[in-house]
């Protein structure tokens, strides 16, 4: 599995840190510096800012690729779990950017990323269909759950059907709080809605509020304002600031939530770095990612399995 | 309550082990910011004294323009900045997106206004002291407007200040074109909105505590070395 | 050019301040710029008119004095002369054979001293250089105005922490350096105390009797008759009388120069 370390005709060079001072010889520099060094010490940090090339490419030993992916996955710590592992098997180094999941597959269509890591299996497959990747793969899945305030004025708890569980928060008007981002929560929670029959987004700005932000910054907003929402479970296991919230609903089938990798198509873009993610998706669909993706745990628990070969 | 003596302890933990990750963090934060506001700098405190001597049409709405773009919103510039570098953007090409150049780029561009308007106002005041001085010696006004930009320096370093505490403060921009990624382009505010949406906000206000700390830090040595000149030069 | 002008000051001696303007030097004789004519020169502001037709000449070697109640308009008549104030209407005319270079051939000193925040020293070669002067002369020539205003010792001291006095000196050692044929001086010593408005004067003095042609405003009778050859009494923007100071003194014209003289305050 192991690959040069170089490809040819990619940049090398150093990234933005190579060639100044680290951070301990600036601090004691400063200490002691003159006007004089300071300006000298501020000209280096300027033009160490601004190499010749991009500092996107590789890492000081070697190659590295960006994975746009989801909240969900980076905020749980799960890439912190599997990614050293990878570049010790690999030698490449990845480099996250979190974002929703709708956003992270427009990153991929504009080919500001090399690889995805996301959870809407419609989004991804218009993806492919239109010829923004290259080859797609399943990976691992989890859930989602439904939280909600511990009194639970809807009475939803235990329930194991999610969309009727939905439906009877919004007859009981409880206040209920959306990603409302466009992300693969969002969406599976749209899914959920439609089919109990109710768009919810009537009621947008009474009952229902919609945040437009990330899976951590609607929980705060959930916590606070003790409501209801849909969350992953990786996200929700990992979240520190439950105050109140309680998972109330899990297990139905229709929560299951599907994660998928994507290799950006060379022939859209090419200056992706297709090698290197393939080796990527081999490595995380292979034996070696499966088990990374199974020894993960969160407060004693398993969050994401495999997905069946 | 708890939780602010809670973010407090944190704070000092974080200081007191000197954690690596931090301290990487805290380095590209500086190395950013001050590269955002020297570049700038460079461009601005000539164009601001420049606006301040030199009457020309549209002067006016120059200066309306610039006061205004003081209060620029960061997260349309990041998205400004996200659209140029991003591959299919018009500066594709150069592949700077999601790396610490193009936050440098964004804060450039924020703080850019800032440093531009005040320096006119700084400048156009001591024309108001030294004009006729100046144009009686016989001074043109391309050297004037160097001239008092050397005399204003205790006051434009207040300016360059400003457009500092700007850049460090600020995440919507960096976040988008920076994205946050780990030991590349994350700095102290997208380390903090990570934090937040993590749960974790003691450390999130922690690490709030932080960066005030540093801001203060800036501030307080700039202002130690412009009392020692002032001392020396009057 | 400028420090041969300086070596020729230098060489001629102390001048009589009442000998007529020939003797006063080469620079200020018929070879430079002087005389300077204002003809039914006008200056106003929003409709305003500070300035209300005068015509006056100056000549070579004279020390001028403009005199009148704070607010008569001889602060901008000064800056009319010397170019900082375009006139609403009139002319101003340097006469002299040097004319159209005027601005390179005069100097001014401002009320308040305006002063960089550098050196003493550096203020002077500052000034040097916008005039073109090599930057190997540059000290040199600073060093040797400054010990014309008595402050050599000073010269590596910031300018901005020297007193009142000593400040209005540099600003004098600044324009001496300059080797102006004319030195325009607004109010020189009105922000100073008697000790060291003394010392001023006695610079003004003494660049006169070096042969540097004198054009000064001032609101005090007492600076006036010390220092005056000639009078120019203004009073609400126009030119009341011109003449020797000894007759304006002893015998002025106009009643408004009598009530001024007897110090009435201004209608």
């Amino acid at each position: 599995m192991k690959l040069p370390k170089t490809i040819p005709g990619r940049c090398e060079q150093g990234t933005f840190l190579a060639g100044i001072p680290r951070a301990g010889a600036l601090r004691a520099g400063t200490l002691r510096a003159g006007a004089l060094r300071a300006a000298v010490l501020l000209a280096a940090i300027v033009l160490a800012a601004f190499p010749a090339h991009s500092q996107a490419g590789d890492a000081p030993d070697g190659p590295a690729i960006l994975l746009a992916s989801t909240t969900s996955t980076e905020n749980s710590g799960l890439f912190a779990h599997i990614l050293p592992r990878f570049r010790e098997d690999s030698g490449i180094l990845v480099r996250v950017i979190a974002l929703g999941t709708g956003q992270a597959i427009r990153l991929g269509m504009r080919g500001d990323a090399d690889v995805l890591l996301v959870h809407h299996r419609p989004s991804e497959d218009r993806f492919m269909a239109e010829g923004h990747g290259a080859e797609r793969r399943d990976v691992m899945y989890n859930d989602f759950v439904i939280a909600g305030p511990r009194h639970d004025p809807a009475g939803i708890r235990g329930m194991k059907d999610a969309a009727v569980a939905l439906l009877k928060v919004a007859r009981a008007g409880a206040e209920f709080v959306s990603r409302g981002d466009d992300s693969g929560t969002h969406k599976a929670e749209l899914r959920l809605w439609e089919e109990g029959g109710l768009d919810p987004v009537k009621s947008s700005g009474k009952w229902y509020r919609e945040t437009g932000s990330g899976m951590g910054a609607t929980l705060n907003t959930a916590a606070a304002m003790g409501a209801y929402l849909l969350a992953d479970r990786g996200t929700w296991l990992s979240f520190k600031n439950r105050k109140d919230l309680d998972l109330l609903v899990e297990g139905d089938p229709r929560m299951f939530n599907p994660y998928g990798v994507l290799v950006v198509n060379p022939a859209r873009h090419p200056h992706v770095k297709s090698v290197e993610a393939r080796v990527f998706m081999e490595w995380i669909t292979g034996p070696r990612g499966r088990e990374a993706i199974s020894s993960f745990r969160l407060e004693g628990r398993q969050v994401f399995y495999p997905a069946a070969k | 309550m708890n939780e602010l003596a809670q973010a407090f302890k944190m704070a000092l933990a974080l200081i007191l082990t000197g954690d690596s990750d931090l301290l990487e963090i805290v380095w590209l934060t500086m190395q950013v910011s001050i590269s955002a506001v020297a570049v700038a700098s460079l461009a601005a405190l000539p164009l601001g004294g420049a606006l301040a001597l030199f009457s020309f049409p549209g002067r006016r709405t120059l200066i309306i323009l610039l006061n205004s773009l003081m209060g620029l919103p960061p997260v349309v510039v990041g998205l400004l900045v996200y659209l140029l570098l991003s591959r299919q953007g018009p500066l594709g090409e150069w592949g700077l997106l999601f790396t610490p150049t193009a936050m440098v780029i964004a804060q450039c561009i924020l703080v850019f206004p800032i440093v531009a308007a005040l320096t006119r106002q700084v400048v156009e005041d001591l024309w108001g002291e030294y004009g006729e001085q100046l144009r009686s010696l016989g001074a043109s006004r391309l050297r004037s407007v160097a001239t008092l930009l050397l005399e204003g320096r205790f006051a434009l370093s207040t300016v360059v200040l400003a457009g500092f505490g700007r850049a460090i403060a600020e995440v919507g921009a960096v976040l988008i074109v920076g994205g946050n990624i780990a030991h590349l382009t994350r700095v102290m505010t997208t380390a903090i909105a990570l934090e937040t949406s993590r749960g974790e906000l003691s450390l999130a206000l922690g690490l709030g505590i932080l960066l005030i700390g540093l801001s203060v830090s800036v501030n307080g040595a700039a202002y130690l070395l412009r009392e020692y000149s002032g001392w020396r030069h009057g | 050019m400028a420090e041969l002008g300086l070596t020729n000051r230098k060489g001629q001696g102390p001048v009589d301040p009442d000998a007529p303007p020939a003797k006063a030097g080469q620079e200020t004789g018929p070879g430079g710029i002087l005389p300077l004519e204002l003809d039914a020169v006008s200056y106003e502001v929003e409709g305003r008119r500070l300035v209300d037709g005068i015509s006056l000449r100056l000549n070579p070697g004279r020390r001028t004095v403009l005199l009148g109640h704070n607010g008569a308009g001889k602060s901008i008549t000064l800056r009319l002369c010397h170019g900082l104030l375009k006139p609403t209407s009139g002319e101003v005319r340097w006469l002299g054979p040097l004319g159209r270079n005027a601005r390179e051939h005069q100097a001014m000193v401002f009320q308040r001293p305006v002063l960089l925040r550098r050196s003493a020293l550096a203020n002077i070669t500052y000034a040097l250089g916008l005039k073109g002067i090599p930057a190997a002369k540059r000290t040199g020539l600073a060093m040797e105005a400054l010990g014309r205003v008595g402050l050599e010792s000073l010269a590596r001291t910031p300018a901005r922490v020297l007193s009142g006095g000593e400040q209005q000196r540099l600003a004098l050692a600044r324009a001496w350096a300059l080797d102006p044929e004319v030195l325009f001086l607004d109010e020189p010593t009105a922000s100073l105390d008697p000790a060291a408005a003394r010392k001023v004067e006695e610079t003004i003095q003494g660049f006169h009797q070096a042969g540097m042609t004198i054009v000064l405003t001032t609101h005090d009778m007492a600076e006036a008759r010390r220092l005056a050859d000639d009078v120019y009494f203004i009073h609400q923007g126009k030119l009341w009388e011109q003449s020797g100071a000894a007759g304006f003194f002893r015998n002025p014209r106009t009643r408004e120069a009598r009530a001024f003289l007897s110090g009435e305050l201004p209608l």
